[in-house]
This record gives C-alpha cells, sequence and structure tokens, in this order.
C-alpha cells in the first residue's frame, strides 16, 4: 500500500481524428478529471506527463507536455515531470506516487495526449524517404538499416520465438482480438465496434509474421487524464478513491529490443517485483487491464504476472471463455487499444478505476471487483500497477 | 534524390565504423575486450562485463543460428520491396552475442529458428551491411 489514491479520471474525445488542437483534448481531459474529484486548479500542485511534448518526426506521438498545460490552465506547481524513459507509459504515475510519497505534491494531475490518428510516425516518414537518404546515429542504427522500421517487427519476432518454444498458435493468441472487439462493440467510446470471429482473424492481412492487422491496435486522437492525490488529501473529495497497492517498473534484463532472450521482455522484471510489494495475489485479482499494443503483449503479461505459467498464455486464452466479462479473468473491458484506440497504456489505468468503482454500465464485470491489475509497454519498458477499491 | 526506396543508414562514427566497413575486407568485427575477452556488441564505452576501455574491434567466424525472425510482409514505403526477413541472429563466440539482420538468398518461407546461417555483405554507399545467409551445402 502506497497511500496515493487516484481520486479523479477523465479522457477527451477519443477517434481516429479528433478536430481539436492536442492542448484542447488535453485541457478536456483534465477538467473531466477535476471534475470527477470535484477538485479546483488551485488545489493542482503538481504534473506529471509521458513522455513530454515531442517534436519533429514525434510530435503526433506526444503533441502536449507539461509546460503547455500549465500555460493553459495557468497552474502554479510545487512539482512538475515528464519523461519517456522509465516502467514504460506507467512511469508517469510512478513517478507521481513517487514525488506524493516524498511530500513534494499533495494532487498531482498525471495525463497522456496522443494525435497519432491525425499525423505519421516516425517510421512512416523514414520510409518515404525516397528522395533524401536518412542517416541516423542512436541504439536503433543497429536496427533501422535492416528495415527493421517498426515495433510491429521486433514484437513480431518474439511472437515467433514464443510460437516455436512453446507450439503458441495464431488461434490461441487471436482470442485476445476478439474478446477486445467483443467488448467495444458494447462500449459507446471505442472506436472499433464491428465483432469479428476468431475465422475472420485468421483471414487478416499479415504485416509481418505471424503478426496480423488484428494484432495490432488503433492510432487514435485521444488525451486521459488522472488526479492522484495522498490517501489523506483524498479523504474529503466526493469520488470514491481507488488505492494504489502496489506499483513496479523494473528492467533486470536489457534496455534493447534485440539483445534479450525473447521472449522475455521487460515486463516480466516488473510484474515480479509488483507481487514482492503486496500480500495480494494473482487469484486475488478481479479484473485485468493488460496493455495490448499488440495482442502478443497482453499475452505476454498475462505470463509475466502469473495467471498462468510462462509459455501456458496461448492454452489459458484460447477459445475466450476464461477471458470474457463474465469469465474467471475478465480481460481488457473497454476493448483495450486493439478496439478501443491506443490511448497508450493509459486506458487502461481509466478502465481499472471504472470497473472498481462499479460505474461500468453494461460493461461492468459481474460480482463486486474489488481488484484490478493494470500494465504498459513492451520490449524494453514495462510498467503494471495494482488498483483496489479501499 | 532518387524514385527507388533507400533504408536508413548508421551515420558513421569512430565508434561504430569498424562494425558497418568491416565487411569492405570481408570481416564482420565486434569489438572484444583486451582484458577478459568478452565480446561487445553494441558498441560501448567500457566492457561490460569488466569494465576495462581495452576494447577493440576483432573478425568474428562469421557463422550464425537464426534466433527468431520475421517476414516483412507490409511495404511501409514508397518502392519497398517486399516481402523481406528480418531476423535476429545468435553468433557462437559468446551466449547473448546477437545481432539484428536480414536473411538473404534463401525463399523466406524456407527460413526457421534455429537455421545455420554465415555472414555476407551488402554494399549501401559507404556502409556494408552484414546480411545472413544459409550456409552452403
Amino acid at each position: 500500500m502506497v497511500d496515493v489514491v487516484i481520486s479523479g479520471i477523465g479522457q477527451s474525445a477519443v477517434g481516429r481524428k479528433v478536430d481539436r488542437s492536442g492542448i484542447a483534448m488535453t485541457v478536456d481531459a483534465v477538467l473531466a478529471a477535476l471534475a470527477d474529484a470535484g477538485l479546483d486548479r488551485k488545489d493542482i500542485d503538481g504534473l506529471s506527463t509521458y513522455p513530454g511534448k515531442m517534436n519533429g518526426n514525434l510530435a503526433h506521438f506526444s503533441p502536449v507536455g507539461t509546460h503547455e498545460l500549465i500555460e493553459a490552465l495557468k497552474l502554479k506547481l510545487d512539482w512538475y515531470n515528464a519523461g519517456g524513459e522509465g516502467g514504460a507509459q506507467q512511469a508517469a504515475f510512478l513517478n507521481a506516487v513517487a514525488a506524493i510519497k516524498a511530500g513534494y505534491a499533495r494532487h498531482v494531475i498525471v495525463f497522456r495526449t496522443l494525435k497519432e490518428g491525425s499525423g505519421s510516425m516516425y517510421w512512416q516518414q523514414a520510409a518515404g524517404a525516397t528522395v533524401q537518404r536518412q542517416r541516423m546515429g542512436d541504439r536503433f542504427e543497429y536496427l533501422l538499416p535492416f528495415d527493421a522500421l517498426t515495433t510491429i517487427n521486433h514484437v513480431a519476432m518474439s511472437m515467433q520465438r514464443h510460437f516455436h518454444l512453446y507450439g503458441t498458435t495464431r488461434r490461441q493468441l487471436g482470442a485476445i482480438s476478439v474478446n477486445a472487439r467483443a467488448n467495444a462493440a458494447i462500449n459507446p467510446e471505442a472506436v472499433f465496434r464491428d465483432p469479428f470471429t476468431i475465422d475472420d482473424y485468421l483471414n487478416a492481412k499479415m504485416i509481418s509474421t505471424p503478426m496480423c492487422l488484428l494484432d495490432c491496435d488503433v492510432p487514435t486522437d485521444a488525451s486521459t487524464a488522472f488526479i492522484l492525490s495522498s490517501a489523506e488529501a483524498a479523504r474529503d473529495l466526493k469520488s470514491v478513491p481507488i488505492n494504489i497497492e502496489a506499483m513496479a517498473g523494473a528492467l533486470w534484463s536489457a534496455a534493447s529490443w534485440d539483445q534479450t532472450d525473447m521472449p522475455h521482455m521487460g515486463a516480466h522484471d516488473a510484474a515480479k517485483q509488483l507481487w514482492s510489494r503486496t500480500d495480494l495475489k494473482p487469484k486475488d485479482v478481479d479484473v485485468a487491464e493488460l496493455y495490448d499494443g499488440f495482442s502478443f503483449l497482453t499475452l505476454t503479461w498475462l505470463e509475466a504476472l502469473g495467471f498462468c505459467g510462462i509459455g501456458e498464455g496461448g492454452a489459458f486464452v484460447e477459445g475466450g471463455q476464461r477471458i470474457a466479462r463474465d469469465g474467471e479473468l475478465p480481460l481488457n473491458t473497454h476493448g483495450g487499444q486493439l478496439s478501443a484506440g491506443r490511448t497508450h497504456g493509459f486506458g487502461f489505468v481509466r478502465e481499472a478505476v471504472i470497473q472498481l468503482r462499479r460505474e461500468g454500465g453494461n460493461r461492468q464485470v459481474p460480482g463486486d471487483p474489488e481488484v484490478a491489475v493494470t500494465s504498459a509497454g513492451g520490449g524494453p519498458q514495462g510498467g503494471c500497477m495494482l488498483l483496489t477499491r479501499r | 534524390m532518387s524514385d527507388t526506396y533507400q533504408r536508413t543508414l548508421p551515420i558513421l562514427t569512430d565508434d561504430n565504423r569498424h562494425f558497418w566497413q568491416g565487411g569492405k575486407d570481408g570481416h564482420l568485427l565486434l569489438l572484444r575486450c583486451q582484458d577478459c575477452l568478452h565480446w561487445v556488441h553494441v558498441p560501448q564505452p567500457r566492457c561490460t562485463n569488466c569494465l576495462s576501455e581495452a576494447l577493440k574491434p576483432e573478425p568474428v567466424s562469421g557463422k550464425a543460428e537464426v534466433e527468431t525472425f520475421t517476414i516483412n510482409v507490409k511495404a511501409w514505403g514508397k518502392g519497398m520491396k517486399v516481402p523481406y526477413t528480418i531476423a535476429v541472429v545468435a553468433l557462437p563466440e559468446q551466449p547473448g552475442l546477437r545481432v539484428t539482420t536480414n536473411i538473404v538468398d534463401v525463399d523466406p518461407e524456407k527460413v526457421y529458428i534455429g537455421m545455420p546461417v554465415e555472414v555476407q555483405f551488402e554494399q549501401d554507399d559507404d556502409v556494408w551491411l552484414p546480411m545472413f545467409a544459409p550456409v552452403a551445402g
């Protein structure tokens, strides 16, 4: 227990293209989170985001950083921070919790804004370099010259290794995508809502073997915001506080996509660390909101978090009954990034809070969920959080 | 100015030139610690095993085994030729010594994990890209 709670959640309109600027969407999300918590912007003394404002080729990946939001809302902050290196997208939460625990802030806005539906990615621009040769000089110089241009290629290679070592099949893995779409079908906020079957999945366009189009999430324009508060400061707030029971962002393996014992990822390190910081066990988890930038990453998180053994993820999800809304481990109940849209790790935390507050409406999982696990990231970065209703 | 797709190439520096230009003489050169004999790839300022600064490029055998691979089917840019095979290959010189590469001179459908391959070089501008092909015979 870290004595920090999630006291407010908010989200902008989410879509393939939203006709609003990144900062306007961010303000929408933050004002919604403040209203949800019952706080005024004057109460806010901290701000945390992932990864901070980016420019050039990456502008659409993160159009808004701390300075833009501080100016837009005239915030007066005792502590603020942005960064893209840490426990994946959840690094912004880890940093906010650390700041609250250190006494640097009491009420911290945590947000993530993307305009990827509207804009192109760095690799699209690299691939479009037909008029002028591109040269690069960071650690990706050992990957891009071999036209390993996107994360898709790296995750596909990890997936291939998993298939080889454990006999995992596309039919098994596809259950994660089918399940996400079934959940999105009853979520009016989701971007893609038409259900598909496992056969549709098996017939989907191949992108980079064994990964097909339906293994990949949907780039969107979106902003998601939270208020994290010290438990003591949240005592009088109007919202139901959701406790951060434990969080983790360890990296004990390589900080690299290819210099690692695939299919091992940072997720395994963070997940192991998570359970070392709580008395709760995987069997205590009522609902799982696990990162699905690619469906295979969800499989990785299921194994890493101990819901099944390493290598057993395919059999665990096969057929989809176990991970359905009424199954033993309801998974990605809003439709995940695969179908609800790429809110880049943040949408999973929001959905976990919604489920624990029992505000899920027609997608609310049965029973009274008290424990949720969320995660973000893949490859060399992973972060995860265990949330409980106090 | 070109109408055809051009791969991204590295910016050559004193730290990486051995890797990208060793192929000019037919060698795949990786940094090796002269004190503890540990191989270091990708290049680092000191030996990652013993922290010695005595790192020097040395040729490896050029033999390797496909550790994993993917056949990239989608063309990401105009003029890209697909499919092509990206792989991470394991070098026998040291456990965990790996290089990302393309597997060439073989039908992508014939590539498998564990396949023995060996290095060959493809020159592009001032860079000799280490590619791997199935061992002949």
